[in-house]
């Protein structure tokens, strides 16, 4: 019942935080990665790309995924508008 | 032919690995199974006490690797299952007194005579452990539905595969039906969706298990208790038969029952 009234009111439960709390840790340990070291590398990786093309930095994302075992990295940068073929 | 080896580990301690051990080696055994189990926690041993066999040991497996006795005079017939037999750890050494070689050769040993072994790994992803898991055919891996278990249990699922032991086998162990109802519980779909692994069994928690591990007595030699009748049903599982986890959710629920009364009409 209580799991009614928290739906009606919006809230989320216990069970639900356990759940989404442990996607995302469970994502960073078998990839042996861990949060922060990912924005490291995603700057570094910004800044080994702009070497060769204009990209939109502040909409470049990073992120690791699932699917069942198997883990991937993704990486979508945007180039910026209007950027040149060949840079320098 | 000869026995296939099984097994049970999960990381975290205090889930429930020796008590599963235990309950799979006699619902095996009262199968009609010959059945060994290994306990495989040198210096922490327990599946003595909790299939209430502590006051038979003589040897154990440190004495075996060591050439003290022969491997025959360390397995302790079970009270009850002629065919079921404990070969029990060492108390007062460490998990280096053996090596995974030691298991696979005890367990080559044993397997012509046997249908299954069931060995108990301690907790943690150490020499205990890897011993444990050097001659397993099936490895079954026990979780919690709770963080950081099934973190644990995600782990332990990683080395395996590393190892090439798998695909692991899931057992959710303690799952309390009510606080799911809550929302204050993992459901066991989250817990396996989420470590990605099959499912073999889901064992609710059961109150009956503390009186029964007090006396030594597994939990499925209870025929009206819920988590010895899971137990058992792994146990068929383990040989193949399909059996549908249980309805762990206590009630019909409101709808399926109005469903069932609209269908029935008349006719009952």
């Amino acid at each position: 019942m209580s799991s009614f009234m928290d739906k009606l009111l919006n809230r989320s439960s216990s069970a639900e935080s356990a759940r989404q709390r442990l996607q995302l840790v469970l994502i960073h340990d078998r990839a042996n990665l861990p949060p922060g070291q990912i924005e490291l590398m995603k700057d570094e990786l910004i800044r080994v790309i702009s070497k060769y093309v204009d990209i939109d930095r502040n909409k470049a994302e990073i992120a690791l995924e699932n699917e069942g075992r198997e883990q991937r990295l993704t990486m979508i940068i945007p180039i910026s508008q209007g950027a040149r073929r060949y840079k320098g | 032919m000869g026995a296939k080896v099984i097994t049970v580990t999960s990381g975290k301690g205090g889930v429930g690995k020796t008590t599963t051990t235990a309950n799979l080696a006699v619902a095996l055994a009262s199968q009609g199974k010959k059945v060994t189990c290994l306990d495989a926690d040198i210096g922490l041993r327990n599946l003595d006490v909790v299939m209430g066999l502590e006051n038979r040991i003589v040897y154990d497996i440190v004495d075996v690797v060591e050439g003290r006795c022969r491997l025959r005079q360390a397995m302790i017939r079970d009270k009850k299952f002629s065919e079921l037999y404990l070969i029990p750890a060492a108390q007062t050494r460490d998990k280096s007194a053996i090596a995974p070689s030691d298991m696979i050769r005890i367990c080559d040993d044993l397997r012509p005579e046997m249908d299954w072994i069931i060995i108990d790994s301690p907790a943690g992803i150490e020499r205990g452990f890897k011993n444990a898991i050097a001659p397993a055919d099936v490895i079954i891996v026990i979780t919690n539905p709770e963080v950081s278990a099934v973190r644990d249990a995600d782990r332990i699922i990683g080395i395996i595969e590393a190892e090439e032991k798998g695909p692991a086998h899931l057992i959710i162990n303690r799952l309390n039906p009510s606080l799911v109802r809550k929302g204050d519980m993992l459901t066991a779909d989250d817990v396996t969706n989420l470590l990605a692994v099959d499912l073999l069994g889901i064992v609710p928690e059961d109150e009956n298990v503390v009186a029964s591990t007090n006396r030594g007595q597994p939990i499925v030699l209870n025929d009206h208790s819920k988590a010895g009748q899971a137990f058992s049903n792994i146990a068929l599982r383990l040989n193949g038969e399909n059996v549908p986890l249980l309805n762990l959710d206590g009630r019909e629920g409101i709808f399926k029952a109005i469903g069932r009364l609209i269908k029935d009409g008349g006719k009952s």
